[in-house]
């Protein structure tokens, strides 16, 4: 296989896999780092690329079980990441200001949420995947998906109704 | 109206039961500017997740084909290994010279005996080489008796002569 043919491969899901290592290890170099390794990875095992069924749930899989590795090193260690470097796209305007400021929320109550959580709402939301896809990423049967994404949404939009009145009420 | 249909999709939503059409329809309703008052909640979730959707990852990946690198570099281990092993072995074969201490008794005493041989035949061809001189000194004695011949040879001829004349 050649490195075109492999780009080819991992071009698709390559900021996905991305996006999904920011959201378990905050930072975006650790997140880079990680998604460097798993590409890395796949690369050094391209034999095998062909055998598996799908690439794409596979490296996902992957990624997981990679930066929750990572974090429970890091909590062996009892070093914190703490971290916010949320890129800025916003247009302009006082408006977008404050809808960044909410949008800033959103992406802190969800750090709050447990792991399993996270990466469900991860994938579902942002990523847009199907019911049948997270179950294989996640080896979790569709019921329990549901259960979960359920109660990452509703704890989410409890806490952002909380900030949102704070001090109003 | 839309707004009781996007109220209720949001409680499907918020069960986990909507499909990803549905999701999409919530997506597209709320990154509108103005959303009611009690919706504004939802409005910085649905915009949050679509402005993630857009990050991107932006940094190389060092892709090497390690596999065919790495075979020459076993072979290269494997020359070196072997033109280390030629030296040594020939290092080895030089510093096994041996001493006469080194000999076992019967070796020795084959030493000896071979030693002894030796001595004898290089004696014998000294003798030898005394007779070959006695040889040397015939030869040079018959060379007078041809000169001696020569001489004759002369005198017959004059003979010869003398009786022509006659």
């Amino acid at each position: 296989m050649t490195q075109a043919e492999f780009l080819n491969i991992v071009m698709p899901f390559k900021d996905k896999v991305f996006r999904l290592a920011k959201r378990l290890l905050v930072s975006k170099e650790e997140a880079e780092d990680a998604t460097q390794e798993i590409l890395l990875k796949l690369w050094n095992n391209k034999q095998k690329i062909s055998e598996y069924k799908n690439v794409e749930a596979f490296s996902m899989t992957m990624t997981k079980n990679f930066c929750l590795d990572k974090l429970k090193s890091k909590h062996a260690q009892n070093l914190k990441i703490v971290h916010s470097n949320y890129q800025d796209k916003n247009v302009s305007l006082q408006k977008q200001v404050e809808l960044n400021d909410s949008v800033d929320w959103v992406s802190k109550i969800m750090e709050e949420l447990p792991e399993q959580q996270k990466i469900i709402l991860q994938l579902r939301d942002i990523e847009q995947y199907d019911f049948e896809e997270i179950g294989k990423m996640l080896d979790m049967n569709q019921t329990a998906i549901r259960v979960a994404l359920s109660r990452a949404r509703k704890t989410l939009r409890e806490k952002l109704t909380k900030t949102h009145s704070y001090g109003v009420k | 109206m839309v707004l009781n249909s996007i109220e209720k999709l949001i409680e499907k939503y918020e069960n986990g039961e909507t499909t990803l059409k549905e999701e999409q329809q919530l997506k597209d309703y709320f990154s509108q500017e103005t959303v009611p008052p009690h919706l504004e909640v939802y409005k910085s979730m649905f915009q949050y997740f679509l402005y993630t959707h857009e990050e991107q990852f932006t940094k190389d990946v060092p892709l090497k084909s390690k596999k065919t690198y790495s075979l020459y570099q076993w072979i290269s281990v494997a020359a070196v290994a072997v033109i280390m092993l030629g030296i040594f072995t020939q290092i080895d074969f030089k510093s096994q010279s041996r001493t006469l201490a080194d000999l076992t008794p019967q070796e020795r005493v084959e030493y000896e005996e071979a030693k002894e041989v030796f001595t004898l035949v290089s004696s014998k061809l000294n003798q030898g080489s005394e007779n070959l001189m006695a040889l040397n000194m015939v030869s040079a004695n018959f060379d007078k008796g041809a000169d001696n011949i020569a001489y004759l040879g002369e005198f017959s001829k004059k003979t010869n002569k003398f009786l022509k004349t006659n």
